[in-house]
């Protein structure tokens, strides 16, 4: 389907139904029950969940094809969202120009980095690409006041010109067509609250398209030439090949990737702030590629849910809620476990991902993804040892027929 | 080809579809409400949202601690705390409109990113009514702005740039912290009969928003009085080191540093301009001397030692009671329950998110509804007493509150490392109150209030 195989088809199937049906799979817990507090399925964090994932799906395609780790990606996330804040002040407050144009300009812009620290490769290309992502934190939070907005951002006001708007003057909601990104409609079943919001699905659909192109990139030919400048770059340019062509090309289109994440953020929330840039910013995208599992489809999507996950639900968590949660233990064993607990949530919640971050590398260095496969294996090997006798590990596998 | 069977299997499947396809219109409810996150139960959620970590951690927990306080206080807890001296009389302990208050806590981070993902999770998935705290200017106009689009109340913490109820001002959101302006005109009369009519100052500003306009603020309010300013000199919000900042201050011919300077910066600067003898200097044949227009406890603890003699001004102290008198009546009961609870004296952080959550809880008691804009119509106006500020008004034009401006000093030999300033003076009201379109202010609307419906 959509040229990809049985197996991408079915990946990508796989994501839709995961996308369309996230109201559903992240509000497992009836809203009134105490477990309430690790349901995920409110719109604000749906769609910082399919943002970041993006984000990670474009930087993936980069670090996990290239090898290049850069780590001033969030640079061109906050160049989109700039562009995309200019757009819905200056044109109108449908999300499509400014989609469009936080898509350009962080092409733009990456291009420019690009062209410049692509000359190196390996800890000099990262430290470039920080310096590059500082040096726009920098500018926006003070120098460049006027255009960014300084230390308080940008947000679209009612005085704002909005030539294409009709309704100028009167306070704005970003919306496609007429169709508000803040709209909900909520279904409720039972104990259950299902929230759909016109925004997620938005962006869940950007995100879709953003992962059948990631695909199709990764099984194409230039995704293989990529390959192999991770593989050994100095080998293939011995060969005569000029790489410094691909590489760029892999670095703009994740910077594209990244300024339509930066687009979306400004769609969903209309307001920009310089933190986005900071280089803890750019640090996140490449935890959550790690996290998720560098180099493969879907890793760096989950790693991006992991991180954003923890960030708002563990952090939410405060003692008052434990004290709930364990008010059966007698009351010297309660505060004890809640004493333990302490540092690992609210405020604590770094430390907790440190240590699931720390877990993952050295246990499974592939990522979340490896984890997927290690039990998917598990289970093939159960049925296999059933079929009697015959060792999977020691037959020859079926070579294909030459296309 | 399939062939179509029927079976009982299949006809149940189908069955089940239907039933679904037919009752979905009936059990999706639409979005039709008075008011967005309308209390429904026994019970009304409030959002406090403060730095837990990052630069004001320190000031996000005294706020946590405030407002876990105030809840308290609105529930009939503890010992009533400033509900006994408050001038409205419509909180009884019974909760917001015979609803117990619970809240949920967040972590802002001191970024507007985190902190508006904070707020909106307030919103979105715990149904808070209103949003209070923060600790930063950047912070507070960012997440005022979310609050004014999903249509909730905000209840400003520490922010005291100008621009929070200047260019940045929304009709869901209220400030009772004072402001840049305020510190300059409250300081500079004191300044002037201090130090002379005659002095030339040296700015040291925070490259950012409320650097920008707290430079400004003072600047104008000493400048109308007879100061001169000799330079002026943006610093990078991240720097440490502030050697190569202050070294050409004393041959520049300037006779007093002003620190606009906030937190670390603040800690950071003074302790070098402390180490580079600048306040046994002498320049023009005057006393060399240093100011920082906003001081808080906090910070003063930081700087320890350096901060003795310095001027500097602040929103509530929490010996206004006992040093000035009854006009301030209310400090000595918060100080008391916060005392009690804790063990130490609030910070002025605690005071004004204390005062905010009590502020809110009365409006909604007197709008006799949760509705955004009723809360918002008993605000604007509002003139109230016995909250540790004397009387003071909540402004209709832009949501700041107007209040006497404490003016401090760092005290020479501190007693312990809660009491690190003396009140030098209280600044009345009037001499700090400005028109709603000062140019410092300008650029703004209000706009209508959003009730979210």
């Amino acid at each position: 389907m959509l040229g990809l195989n049985t197996k991408d088809t079915r990946l990508l199937l796989l994501v839709i139904a995961l996308t369309m049906l996230a109201p559903f799979l992240l509000n497992p817990f009836p809203v009134d029950s105490e477990l309430a507090q690790f349901n995920a399925g409110y719109p604000d964090l749906m769609q910082r969940f399919v943002i970041f994932g993006i984000f990670a799906i474009g930087f993936n395609i980069l670090f996990g094809l290239t090898g290049y780790l850069s780590f001033g990606h969030a640079a061109f996330l906050g160049v989109g969202s700039y562009a995309a804040i200019w757009m819905m002040k200056l044109l109108t407050m449908n999300v499509i120009p400014a989609i469009i144009m936080s898509v350009i300009f962080a092409g733009l812009f990456s291009l420019l980095v690009g062209w410049i620290s692509l000359r190196r490769s390996g800890i000099y290309f990262s430290i470039l690409t920080l310096a590059f992502a500082q040096m726009s934190y920098a500018l926006a939070y003070s120098v460049l006041t006027p255009i960014t907005g300084g230390e308080t951002g940008l947000q679209a006001k009612i005085s704002d010109p909005r030539i294409l708007d009709s309704n100028a003057g009167e306070f704005g909601r970003a919306n496609l067509f007429g169709l508000q990104m803040s709209e909900n409609v909520s279904l409720q079943v039972g104990g259950w609250d299902f929230t759909f919001n016109a925004g997620y699905y938005v962006a869940a659909f950007m995100m879709i398209i953003s992962f059948y192109i990631a695909i199709r990139i990764f099984r194409s030919p230039f995704g293989m030439m990529l390959r192999a400048i991770k593989s050994n770059q100095q080998r293939l340019n011995y060969t005569g090949l000029n790489s410094r062509p691909y590489t760029l090309a892999a670095f703009v289109i994740s910077g594209m990737y990244a300024g339509l994440a930066g687009g979306l953020m400004v769609a969903m929330d209309t307001q920009v702030g310089p933190e986005r840039m900071f280089w803890t910013a750019s640090g996140e995208v490449v935890l959550m590629t790690i996290l998720g599992g560098a180099g493969t489809l879907i890793g760096p999507v989950l790693g991006a849910g992991m991180i954003k996950y923890m960030e708002n639900i563990v952090s939410k968590i405060n003692d008052t809620i434990l004290h709930q949660w364990f008010s059966f233990m007698p009351d010297g064993l309660e505060d004890f476990v809640v004493t333990v607990i302490h540092p690992f949530i609210g405020k604590g919640w770094h430390l907790t991902l440190g240590i699931v971050f720390m877990l993952v590398v050295i246990f499974l260095p592939g990522g979340l993804m490896e984890g997927g496969e290690r039990i998917a294996k598990l289970f093939k090997r159960k049925k296999g040892s059933g079929s009697g006798g015959k060792d999977p590990e020691h037959h020859p596998t079926p070579k294909p027929h030459v296309a | 080809m399939s062939k179509f069977q029927l079976n009982r299997r299949s006809l149940i499947k189908s069955g089940v579809a239907v039933g679904a396809g037919l009752a979905l219109p009936t059990i999706f409810t639409s979005s039709a409400r008075a008011y967005l996150n309308e209390p429904k139960g026994d019970t009304v959620t409030l959002g406090f949202n403060v730095p837990q970590s990052g630069p004001y951690a320190d000031e996000g927990a005294d706020e946590l601690r405030a407002f876990e306080l105030a809840v308290e206080h609105l529930n009939g807890g503890g010992d009533g705390g400033m509900l006994n001296t408050f001038s409205s009389k419509v909180l009884d302990g019974t909760g917001i409109l015979g609803k117990k208050v619970g809240f949920v806590s967040g972590d802002t981070q001191t970024k507007s990113d985190a902190a508006r993902a904070s707020a909106k999770s307030m919103i979105e998935k715990d149904g808070a009514i209103m949003i209070s705290g923060g600790s930063s200017s950047g912070v507070a106009v960012a997440v005022q702005a979310l609050c004014q689009e999903a249509g909730i109340i905000f209840m400003a913490g520490l922010t005291h740039a100008n621009d929070t109820t200047g260019k940045d001002k929304k009709a869901n959101g209220f400030r009772h912290f004072f402001n840049s302006y305020m510190s300059g005109a409250a300081l500079a009369p004191i300044l002037a009969k201090e130090y002379g009519a005659d002095r030339k100052a040296y700015h040291l500003t925070a490259d950012y928003n409320w650097g920008y306009t707290t430079e400004q603020a003072v600047r104008e309010s000493t400048e109308a009085l007879g100061w001169e300013t000799v330079n002026s000199v943006l610093t990078p919000l991240t720097q440490t080191d502030f050697s190569s900042y202050i070294a050409p201050v004393l041959n520049s011919g300037a006779d007093v540093l002003v620190l606009n300077h906030y937190g670390g910066n603040m800690v950071n600067s003074l302790t070098n301009a402390v180490q580079f003898g600048l306040r046994q200097a002498e320049a023009n044949g005057k006393k060399f001397e240093i100011v920082v227009p906003l001081y808080s406890e906090l910070m003063a603890r930081g700087a320890g030692k350096n901060i003795a003699g310095i001027l500097g001004s602040q929103n509530w102290d929490w010996k206004l009671e006992n040093e000035l008198g009854a006009r301030y009546s209310g400090t000595n009961a918060f100080v008391k329950s916060f005392g009690e609870k804790y063990g130490f004296p609030p910070s002025q952080a605690a005071h004004t998110c204390y005062v905010q959550t009590m502020l809110y809880a009365d409006a909604v008691t007197r709008a006799k509804s949760f509705d955004p804009c009723a809360v918002v119509e008993a605000l604007e106006g509002f003139e109230f007493d016995g909250m540790g500020n004397g009387p003071t008004l909540y402004r209709a034009d832009d949501h700041q509150c107007f209040k006497d401006v404490v003016v401090v000093r760092g005290k020479e030999n501190p007693e312990n490392e809660f009491d690190l300033v003396e009140i030098v003076e209280v600044t009345p009201v009037e001499q700090v109150t400005y028109a709603p379109d000062h140019p410092q202010f300008a650029g703004g609307d209000l706009g209508a209030c959003n009730s979210g419906a």
